[in-house]
């Protein structure tokens, strides 16, 4: 077949191996910046059966990453759109578009219909569901993850070896972690980050060279350096799972970050009647918004001041992007300081406010 | 002795740099986790893991090379 002729005429993967990519099957959760590049390779090589997991639609802001849409399929579902984009690729294989949110009810009986799983999701909730959910299902797990212009890579429960929870054992506490809408990203580096797991996938099926197991690979673009860190198995992190296995779809909580935080736009908070606007930045960071009348205390500081905090009054609490302020109402809220908010893109909306009116 | 520590991914916005060389005396991780609290104090909210010549350690690892790694986790995708 002239498809996979480069394919075939390699010695190390040949008529043979090539059946074996037919026969192999898929699973690729997230069909955004990692998934784009992870499903193009993947549906190209001739993967027989490809799964593909999203529930997102396309919004014109993905299009600096995710390079499987264009204008004409915004506001389409990402699942769907990619398989429109994928079977044009290669219409010898078969895929299936699941235009649904990955959760502990449904992960299992789908994992168990596909041979390998690739994470190429946006956030921990469901990264550790997948992790939790291969582990359950003995499936290898080719994870990628990527902030601002670094990525990582791995695979995952491959011939008994570490899971994502042997290296972080538990999610990180609520907006403790950015993601790419909230930072940015560099549009190439899903691409590299994505075509490392892609490559995992086909050596993992092909049984060629060195599976990127018990080890994680840090990327940095700027710098075009790769560092590649052991990582031992967790016996006790990953025997915590498998004993969770029978009661695996009742645990939906054990996915989510500890704690819940209200976020709330410049306009809506500027209507509230009563409210304290509460600045966590450090002392020196500006732009100052006087303006608002706001109280400061950074947000190392603010465990000690919290009597300074009028728990009758709604707090909203502000940074620089709306990061920091965050973690500051978890820990309000920690300290059962429940009427505060946090202001969606900080200190810069509310001068963009004001700038406007 | 003289450590070389290499910061990844959010850790350097509060370091302010990719790697440094920090004089280190006592003995474990989480020894040196304090000096690095005392010197960084942001870098106590982040959440990352420790490596030590290019192998994560637990907390308890008596520092014993200088080569050094703060790593933190990644959601984008």
């Amino acid at each position: 077949m002239s498809r996979y002729s480069r394919h075939i005429i390699l010695p190390e993967i040949g008529e043979k191996g090539q059946d074996k990519l037919t026969q192999a099957k898929v699973l690729v959760i997230g069909a955004g910046g990692l998934g784009c590049p992870i499903l193009q390779y993947l549906a190209a090589a001739g993967i027989g059966t490809l799964g593909i997991v999203d529930f997102d639609i396309i919004e014109e802001s993905n299009l600096q990453r995710q390079i499987l849409f264009g204008m004409s399929t915004l506001g389409k579902n990402k699942a769907l759109a990619a398989k429109e984009r994928l079977e044009d690729i290669n219409p010898t294989i078969s895929i299936t578009a699941y235009p649904e949110r990955l959760t502990a009810n449904n992960a299992v009986s789908l994992f168990n219909k596909y041979d390998i799983i690739v994470d190429g999701t946006d956030n921990f909730k469901t990264r550790y569901l997948i992790n939790d959910a291969s582990l359950i299902t003995n499936k290898p797990l080719v994870y990628g993850a990527i902030y601002k212009f670094e990525g990582q890579v791995s695979v995952f429960n491959y011939q008994n070896g570490p899971s994502y929870r042997c290296i972080f054992p538990t999610p990180p506490k609520a907006g403790a972690v950015a993601n790419c809408s909230e930072v940015g990203v560099l549009g190439v580096l899903p691409g590299i980050i994505g075509s490392m797991q892609a490559n995992e996938v086909l050596k993992l099926i092909l049984g060629l060279g060195n599976v990127l197991s018990g080890k994680l690979l840090c990327y940095n673009a700027l710098t075009t350096e790769t560092t590649t860190l052991t990582v031992n198995k967790s016996e006790i992190e990953v025997n915590k799972v498998l004993n969770k296995k029978d009661t695996f779809q009742d645990n939906q909580s054990a996915f989510t970050c500890n704690i819940s935080f209200n976020e709330i736009s410049v306009e809506k908070a500027l209507q509230k009647k009563n409210v304290q606007f509460i600045d966590v930045r450090e002392i020196h960071e500006l732009p100052k918004v006087d303006i608002i009348n706001p109280i400061h205390i950074p947000l190392g500081e603010l465990e000690q001041q919290l009597d300074k905090i009028d728990s009758e009054k709604e707090n909203i609490i502000f940074c620089q992007s709306g990061i920091r302020s965050k973690k500051a109402v978890a820990l309000l809220q920690k300290n059962s300081i429940n009427n505060c908010y946090s202001l969606k893109k900080g200190a810069l909306a509310i001068l963009e406010h004001y700038n406007q009116n | 002795m003289n450590l070389n520590i290499k910061y990844f991914g959010m850790l350097t916005e509060v370091t302010q740099c990719q790697e440094e060389t920090f004089l280190f005396s006592q003995s474990t991780v989480a020894d040196l986790l304090k000096a690095l609290f005392s010197k960084y104090p942001l870098l106590e909210e982040r959440d990352f893991q420790v490596a030590q010549m290019q192998t994560l350690v637990s907390k308890d690892t008596i520092i014993s090379e200088i080569e050094i790694a703060l790593l933190p986790p990644f959601s984008g995708g």
